[in-house]
């Protein structure tokens, strides 16, 4: 028992630190991918043909291939089209990409699931598209899209475990580099799970209370 | 005020109007009965390009709605200027349409503000205003999800007021109402002839028809086949389709 205390001790620091980098990894992408997302989004449910046909193939292509391939693709074949990228700023591209593809679909279900009559409403204002979108549908399309938002955050922040795979020193990268010296596989994985686990919590408990306010808001609506 | 000449809407194979022309005249209330099916709710939408008419054309205050002229020729207007219209022709719609993440006086300022930039503190003085003329000015901070339907329709057409239209558009604005409710509605609305708002309704409730039109208008298979004065109306020596109507009337709505 005091000796896995004393492993515990010794791993952890360098697991902090890994932990550091998951989050910076989660965050920034996170940030990146809602702006990209959001445009995405709008895109696929633009009139404009060749706007919806450009958006529609980027989500086909970003759903269609596995985060392993399109990180290692960021990291080993950008530099030969010139870009020559750290590991980290290859994670972050690699997973921001992804995760706005996911995002822009849960856009796009937001600003669908808005009534039509909001829309009527606000064009009988005399307000044009951007007005609209900005003041009156999407408000309301993002607090419809916050609870998938948040879901599919806790799955950018254990996906950000395979940005291991091209040497970026997060959690899991770290625990592999450790695990590879000292062969204590049991303990060190564990507390690689365990410490995922602690980072997704918060998200997990804020996605409740948005379900769980959304659904409030839906029954005093639904009551007239 | 406005004029519709010859408007035609198809819905594919459809037509659901089949040349209307519709006039309402300056601090008029035309009332538009029909059956449902008949068009009516289509046209009173097309007046606000919330339906794009297939063909003819409307007009406000004699300026065309649909086409500008250049150069000596009609073009068809970009919708980017419908807007300027539509400013202008305020509309209530039957499931009130209030936006959901404001206050009840957010919604209100909402058009003033945004589409006619107009000082934030003004419209909320004149906002004001027209709360306590719907009778609702202790729900300014309130959100519209905590009203009753009645409550939202009477903040729905303050919000059509709060353009200062030169015409505003009813939808079946009682339809979506629990019976009791209709009342607190349609008095506000007989308020607003008093004041000498034109407009022009499209309703189910022929107690309304009859005390606060100026001018029935009666729809069916996508026309216009009888105008009249209520009390002509509900009178006498009507045409067929008109008895046919009003009967299903009697001894419920009506009276």
């Amino acid at each position: 028992m005091s000796e896995l205390i004393k492993d515990v001790k010794m791993f952890f620091p360098a697991l902090l630190e890994g932990a550091w980098l998951t989050i910076e990894l989660t965050v920034i992408s996170l940030i990146l991918a809602l702006i990209v997302g959001l445009f995405i989004g709008l895109g696929r449910i633009s009139r404009n043909r060749i706007i919806y046909r450009i958006c529609s193939i980027y989500v086909s292509i970003i759903r269609g291939t596995p985060l392993l391939v399109q990180l290692v693709y960021v990291y080993f074949v950008f530099p030969d089209l010139g870009i020559e990228l750290t590991p980290f700023q290859a994670g972050i591209i690699g997973l921001s990409i992804n995760e706005s593809a996911y995002l822009a679909e849960i856009f796009r279900a937001g600003i669908k699931s808005v009534p039509k009559g909001q829309t009527e409403a606000a064009q009988s204002l005399g307000m044009n598209y951007s007005l609209a979108m900005r003041r009156i549908i999407l408000p309301q399309a993002i607090r419809n899209a916050l609870p998938p938002i948040g879901n599919s955050a806790i799955i950018l922040l254990k996906n950000s475990s395979l940005a291991a795979v091209i040497t970026v020193g997060e959690l899991m990268h770290q625990g592999e580099i450790i695990a590879a010296a000292t062969f204590k596989n049991m303990e060190i994985f564990t507390m690689v799970a365990i410490m995922y686990w602690i980072l997704h919590y918060p998200i997990s408990l804020l996605v409740d209370y948005l379900e769980k306010r959304g659904d409030h808001q839906h029954a005093s609506a639904e009551r007239h | 005020m406005l004029q519709l000449k010859d408007i035609r809407k198809t819905f594919g194979q459809n037509e659901v109007l089949k040349g209307v022309n519709f006039a309402v005249y300056k601090g008029e209330v035309v009332v538009i009965l029909g059956p449902s099916g008949s068009g009516k709710s289509t046209l009173l939408r097309t007046m606000n390009f919330l339906e794009v008419p297939s063909s003819g054309d409307m007009f406000l205050e004699g300026e065309s709605m649909l086409y500008r002229e250049q150069n000596g020729n009609k073009i068809k207007r970009d919708p980017k200027e419908w807007n300027q219209f539509r400013m202008e022709i305020g509309m209530v719609f039957q499931g009130f349409h209030l936006f959901p993440h404001m206050t009840v006086l957010e919604n209100i300022i909402e058009g003033p503000v945004h589409v006619r930039k107009q000082a934030k503190e003004e419209a909320i003085t004149y906002g004001e205003s027209l709360l306590k003329k719907v009778g609702l000015s202790d729900k300014r901070d309130a959100h519209p999800f905590s009203l009753s339907g009645g409550q939202q329709q009477r903040v729905a057409i303050a919000r059509s007021l709060a353009m200062r239209p030169k015409i505003v558009l009813f939808d079946e604005p009682t339809s979506a109402l629990d019976p009791e409710l209709v009342g607190e509605v349609l008095s506000v609305m007989k308020e607003l002839k008093e004041e000498g708002l034109t407009m022009v309704v499209v309703t189910h409730e022929m107690g309304f028809a009859q005390d606060a039109a100026d001018r029935i208008v009666f729809m069916d298979d996508g026309n216009i086949i009888h105008e009249a004065p209520p009390e002509q109306f509900f009178g006498k020596n009507q045409p067929d389709r008109v008895q046919k109507f009003l009967q299903r009337y009697e001894g419920g709505n009506r009276l």
